[in-house]
């Protein structure tokens, strides 16, 4: 079991889910519509390290962060 | 790396900061303030930080500068923070000023775009994304 966290303005609590690479994790969220609007534009960190690559394998415990559009400053 | 609740006490962080460099030997010191301005009829900005990023990427750009002879610093906001008072300042130590210079450029510019901080609006008591002043950070749409 992972879980995914949605951070800053997208206000949607934490998720767990089965998934073994970020693949997986892609294809749960695609078919949630409350994110539709969100993932194009976000981007990922796996046990807060940015990645970019949907081949990455995770491991049971795994925590995946969904970063939305920034603005600091 | 500093974070506060609420406006930056500018003035103390800078002076603070010239103080534990004043026997480093660096001939620049560049600081950087970003202040709030009054405009769209807002109160405040307010601000969500995710720090464990936050801090990889500071600690990133500390191994940059060190790399040139140089130090970077910065503080930010969590909270809320009035308009006319400031959510974050940035400074770059150096040897020599042309190093600091552009540095303070390329570390400003960057952290606009890959710090992971949300602003919000904050206009009659309310909190609105400025999701049209945000920006995707690099590697984004992975999981579209």
């Amino acid at each position: 079991m992972i879980k995914v966290e949605f951070l800053g303005p997208i206000g949607k609590a934490s998720i767990e889910m089965e998934a073994s690479t970020l693949a997986d994790v892609s294809n749960r969220l695609k078919t949630d519509s409350e994110l539709s609007s969100w993932l194009d534009k976000c981007a990922v960190a796996l046990n807060d390290t940015m990645v970019n690559d949907l081949s990455i394998e995770l491991k049971d415990g795994d925590r995946v962060s969904i970063l939305p559009p920034v603005c600091g400053g | 790396m500093e974070l506060y609740n609420g406006p930056l006490d500018t003035k103390e962080i800078f002076g603070r900061w010239m103080d534990e460099q004043s026997e480093s030997n660096y001939g620049a010191y560049i600081p950087f303030v970003g202040t709030i301005r009054a405009e769209d009829n807002i109160e405040a900005l307010s601000f969500d930080i995710y720090e464990p990023v936050l801090q990889k990427w500071f600690d990133e750009w500390q191994e940059k500068a060190k790399a040139l002879g140089a130090v970077v610093k910065m503080a930010h906001s969590i909270g809320d923070v009035p308009v006319h008072t400031s959510s974050y300042v940035s400074a770059v130590f150096s040897p020599k000023r042309r190093v600091a210079l552009e540095l303070i450029d390329e570390f400003v510019e960057d952290f606009k775009a890959n710090a992971p901080i949300w602003k919000y609006d904050v206009i009659e008591g309310e909190r609105i994304y400025a999701a049209d002043r945000s920006t995707p950070m690099n590697g984004s749409g992975l999981l579209a």
